[in-house]
């Protein structure tokens, strides 16, 4: 058998078939070491495509060789493979992670249920990225969401469960509005083959069930965005969820949902109906500045640090938007880029934070009091997350920022300029907060004898801090690949 | 070795030692002479450097290219060459000094103290050898980060709050103006290097080329422009040998390094023409400003802050005037300054290790008991103030004839006035230490320790040699007008 | 009036559509027990249900059954969604009644106000 020929096909189906097979072995250690090989052997074959991508253009693959329009094709083009390797690429760092995490954080009796739901959740991310199909993509996204709604739920707080419950609704209600969407764009185009979709949307872009499909798709996935005011879900949910579930989520959940919106944005309707049609670009401009400064002030005021970063995350979705408003080159160059950037920094951060649940037995501002004495490599890594997210230069954060400004010169927004930088400066303001309680005060009377983080702990957390710091020094790969997917998407080039 | 290796050398050397400094922790002498040795094998690599500059050459090397398009490089030209020996220079006196100040107070986290030093030089090298505004940018902010353990030393509430107002306000400026500015010029011209005559050629106008030059000045914070210069009074809860590293070795100099800088090689002198009055009135401003709360202060490390401030916005100021001797009297400044207020600061610190006194109202007669520290101290003010035989006198000489040459006359005013300030503020202060009788017979104290007293003898004698022996910094001052490409 | 009721009559489906979803909402919204909640979230879901199968009968279209007599046949697709969406639903209606299971064993009820009410007291006890 050519494994070259059928790598799409693998890279949903190594994690879809380890999930089962995680269920059925109850024992801990027997459930993790398939969801290990699969997840691992995901990233390899996207990593193969990645460079299949580079090398000779994009890949389509028929499901059953069905061929499309009227089968499900995947299709892997320079932007998908890109979110393809960032997710599995986290995935694969968060598991070893999460076999010693969960060990205090989750009932022993049901771990495998954890990796279970994590191969789940992987398969649902990667399926939605890798699809080409409308509807498929719906499916994808609910075989995410309620596994990602499980793994929440596993979070020692009882509080995990109202979050997930409540992450439940809000889900559900936004994956029924693109369903909503899809079958609009169905009645309309009688296909749910993205690329003909597309093909055949450009006629009809004035008609008025094309701009109700684009509206209740852009809702619907900005639920899973969190684009402010729908981000509601988002603070309570990373907060009280297991500390591995909350970085991968944080890593990818969001991120994935923008892959979509780009999609479906880009490819689907195409600028014309974005754009020109339907005020998108002040609406997402006024949406993303609101999220950027409302979260990042209310950031400021919280105590558990955990919630303090969720709302962080809010605010970054903002630039990440931001970046769309644009509808230029560099714009979407921004988004892509920030996508990769930021994941790998709110990565790192909570993998950090769940060494510090596991150390000082909490995540609030003042359990990790004195924490630069008594975790000092913790703490250091958690403030180069934190002047990531400020934009420091050496950092990736400060790459996206970079981009960001540019763009907005090129359109000669000046006052939006300022805006961006200072809401980088809010950024400042909360992860200040971080440090003054780290290495101001002095440590809690019976944590004082905490140790640094365990290895298994430590280095998946540094891989992400060490990639955070890598690609904001070299940017060959997010910033070559982010300028290809932009320039693809606004069809400048293939 | 070729000059590309040796520039990445001299970087990696403080770095390295910092490596040296941690390893030897436990051994507090092998820990100093840690320091000493790579003070001083720095400061001999960056000598390597000055034959060749100021015959032409302007070596370089590039480190990697982080956008496309955007490097992080660096090359030596004149300004950078009189900077980096500055830094480097002064780095051994400092250590000397750090030695006695650190011992005599029995200070806490010594090895975190030379740790950060080290690599704020390092920091420091790499702004001086910047060979385009990116890289300049991104040591700027480490060296902002890494002198943030310095200031904030003693870990009391009051150095949290002077942290939090040094970081915020350095922070602040350079994300809110120095990097649009950066992101703006790179938009305009297509490069951020530093040229001779300027990158932008012609391409702004009025608005557009003031506005961007403002958003320099200001982003500048370290050069410590009103309104954004009060990081520095709130730095001064800071050890003293971290004063005088803030004052006179890395950070502010660094601050007008970059003005110059930025004048020079990105705007150049004739693109500016007729666009930096408003500079030099906001310069002349803060000039006579800072010297009237200099006055005012008791505190003595307040009053040399203040000192500081409207001493830096001489330089801008004489950077802003435009005029050839202006500006080369504006890089002759920086080392100048250098030396008279690092002693100044080095004395203040005696005092404070040897009489406990940090009030000028408490120094009656404490010249007599400190000879050697109010001697040079005494050296240190007449720099300040700019009177021969100390190196102040040069570089107020260059600036003033230049701000006649342009037929700026509220800039003659404004140097005038504020010599005369200058002499408002330090000459009682000499009068009060010799001339007043003491008032503590019942704590006498004699000098400092020694490693202090040599380091502040050593300086007060650079200052003066600067004035006999003006030959090399000289050179390269006028060197960086009519550099080569 | 006449076209006005007949345009409704000859939309009647998309009318009970958009009444159930805007139902299912409400329910959602206004409601607090959160078995309710689950409720209304069903009901808003099979009105998209409705969107989908509604237009697969195509006018003078016979069961999609290739026989030679008939040329225009009812499209079949959508049906098929639907049964992928009615699956998706069960299943999230099973997730959800089982948090609601853990959050009653977990507070002793199902309310949501009184969930909340708990969780402010606790954070006012500095939990």
């Amino acid at each position: 058998m050519n494994f070259q020929e059928h790598l799409p096909a693998l890279q949903v189906v190594l994690p879809l078939a380890a999930a089962p097979l995680a269920m059925l072995l109850r024992d801990r250690l027997a459930a993790f070491v398939p969801v290990l090989a699969a997840t691992w052997a995901a990233f390899a074959v996207s990593v193969l495509m990645w460079l299949q991508v580079d090398a000779t253009g994009p890949i389509s693959y028929a499901i059953g060789s069905w061929a499309p329009p009227w089968g499900i094709e995947y299709r892997v083009d320079s932007l998908s493979a890109l979110v393809l390797m960032l997710v599995s690429g986290v995935a694969a760092v968060v598991l070893p992670y999460s076999r010693a995490s969960i060990e205090r954080e989750i009932r022993q009796e049901n771990h495998y249920l954890f990796y279970a739901m994590f191969a789940l959740c992987l398969t649902g991310l990667l399926g939605i990225a890798i699809t080409g199909d409308a509807f498929n993509l719906f499916v994808f996204l609910e075989i995410s969401s309620l596994s990602s709604y499980v793994l929440i739920a596993l979070g020692r707080d009882r509080r995990a469960l109202v979050a997930s419950y409540q992450y439940l609704i809000m889900g559900t209600i936004g994956a029924t509005f693109i369903v909503i969407g899809v079958g609009l764009l169905y009645l309309k185009t009688g296909t749910l083959n993205l690329v003909d979709m597309g093909a055949r949307l450009q006629e009809m872009t004035s008609h008025r069930p094309v701009l109700a499909a684009l509206a209740f798709l852009t809702v619907g996935i900005s639920l899973k965005l969190a684009l402010f005011p729908l981000h509601q879900w988002l603070p309570n949910a990373y907060a009280y969820a297991p500390s591995a579930v909350s970085a991968f989520l944080a890593a990818t959940a969001t991120k994935v949902s923008v892959y979509a919106l780009l999609r479906f944005y880009f490819s689907v309707f195409g600028e014309t109906a974005v754009f020109q049609r339907l005020p998108m670009e002040d609406l997402m401009l006024i949406l993303a500045l609101a999220g950027m400064f409302v979260a990042s002030t209310v950031a400021i005021f919280q105590d558990n640090l955990k919630r303090l970063f969720a709302y962080s995350s809010v605010a970054q979705v903002g630039y990440i938007v931001l970046g769309i408003s644009f509808d230029s080159v560099t714009g979407l160059t921004a988004t892509v880029v920030h996508l990769v950037n930021h994941a790998v920094t709110k990565g790192g951060l909570f993998l950090l934070l769940g060494a510090v649940m596991a150390g000082m037995g909490g995540v609030t501002l003042s359990r990790v009091h004195g924490l630069g004495r008594v975790m000092p490599l913790t703490a250091f890594g958690i403030v180069l997350c934190g002047l990531s997210l400020i934009g420091v230069p050496g950092t990736a954060g400060f790459v996206s920022k970079w981009y960001l400004i540019l763009a907005a010169l090129e359109k000669g927004q000046w006052w939006l300029v300022f805006l961006i930088v200072l809401s980088s400066l809010l950024a400042a303001a909360y992860v200040w907060r971080f440090v003054e309680a780290a290495y101001f005060r002095a440590p809690r009377a019976d944590l004082v004898a905490v140790h640094e983080a365990p290895a298994g702990l430590a280095i998946p957390a540094w891989i992400m801090v060490g990639a955070t710091i890598w690609f904001g020094l070299d940017t060959s790969v997010t910033v070559g690949s982010a300028a290809r997917a932009a320039a693809m998407l606004l069809g400048t080039a293939q | 070795m070729n000059p590309e290796t040796l520039i990445l050398a001299a970087l990696a050397i403080p770095v390295l030692g910092s490596l040296a400094i941690v390893a030897s922790r436990k051994l507090p002498n092998l820990r100093e002479a840690a320091t000493l040795t790579t003070a001083a094998l720095l400061f001999l690599v960056v000598v390597q450097f000055l034959p060749g500059v100021l015959a032409g050459e302007r070596p370089s090397a590039r480190l990697l290219e982080v956008l496309p398009g955007l490097d992080l490089a660096f090359s030596i030209e004149p300004l950078g060459m009189l900077f980096a020996l500055i830094a480097s220079g002064l780095w051994i006196v400092n250590s000397i000094y750090s030695i006695g100040y650190l011992r005599g107070n029995d200070e806490k986290h010594q090895t975190r103290f030379y740790v950060c030093f080290a690599l704020a030089i390092a920091a420091a090298l790499a702004i001086a050898f910047a060979a385009n505004v990116f890289t300049l940018f991104v040591f700027y902010e480490l060296l902002t980060l890494i002198t943030f353990p310095l200031v904030t030393h003693h870990g009391s509430d009051k150095a949290k709050a002077g942290g939090r107002t040094y970081l915020g306000l350095l922070v602040g400026t350079s994300v809110l103006f120095l990097l649009p500015a950066l992101v703006f010029t790179w938009h305009v011209a297509g490069t951020t290097d530093f040229r001779p005559g300027g990158i932008l050629d012609g391409r702004l106008e009025g608005f557009a080329l003031g506005g961007l030059l403002a958003l320099y000045m200001f982003g500048i914070g370290k050069a410590a422009l009103m309104p954004f210069h009060r990081w520095l009074p709130a730095a001064m809860v800071a050890p003293t040998p971290v004063s005088a590293l803030l004052h006179a070795v890395a950070v502010v100099k660094a601050g007008v390094f970059c003005v110059v800088k930025v004048v020079v090689y990105v705007f150049g002198l004739d693109a500016l023409a007729g666009a930096t009055g408003w500079l030099v009135g906001v310069a002349g401003f803060t000039i006579v400003a800072a010297s009237l709360v200099a006055l005012n202060a008791d505190n003595l490390k307040r009053r040399l802050a203040y000192s500081t401030v409207s001493q830096l916005a001489y330089v801008v100021l004489a950077a802003a005037l435009l005029a050839p001797l202006s500006v080369i009297g504006a890089a002759l400044h920086i080392a100048a300054h250098a030396l008279g207020k690092i002693t100044l600061f080095f004395a203040a610190g005696a005092i404070y290790t040897a009489a406990h006194k940090t009030e000028v109202s408490q120094l009656d007669g404490i010249g007599r008991r400190m000879p050697w520290t109010m001697g040079a101290f005494a050296v240190g003010a007449l720099s300040m103030i700019g009177l021969p035989p100390a190196a102040g006198f040069v570089s107020k000489w260059y600036m003033l004839s230049g701000a006649m040459a342009a037929s700026h006359w509220p800039a003659v005013a404004v140097i005038a006035a504020s010599t005369l300030l200058n002499a408002g503020y330090f000459l009682p202060i000499l009068w009060r230490a010799f001339f007043r009788p003491t008032d503590d017979a019942q704590h006498p104290h004699g000098e400092a320790p020694l490693p202090m007293v040599i380091a502040l003898t050593l300086t007060a004698a650079g200052t003066l040699a600067l004035f006999f022996l003006p030959d090399v910094p000289l050179a390269l001052a006028r060197d960086m007008l009519g550099g080569m490409p | 009036m006449e076209g006005a009721i007949a345009h409704i009559w000859s939309h009647f489906d998309y009318w009970a559509m958009i009444f159930l979803a805007m139902a299912g909402l409400f329910i959602v919204i206004a409601r607090g027990n959160l078995i309710k909640k689950l409720v209304g979230l069903g009901v808003f879901q099979t009105s998209v249900y409705l969107l989908y199968v509604a237009p697969a009968k195509i006018v003078g279209g016979t069961a999609p059954i290739v026989a030679p007599a008939f040329k225009v046949y009812s499209n079949p697709l959508p049906h098929v969604l639907i049964l992928t969406a009615i699956v998706v639903g069960i299943a999230t209606l099973a997730l959800g009644l089982a948090l609601v299971v853990r959050i009653r064993e977990a507070y002793g009820t199902i309310e949501e106000d009184e969930i909340l009410r708990t969780e402010a007291a606790g954070e006012a006890d500095g939990r």
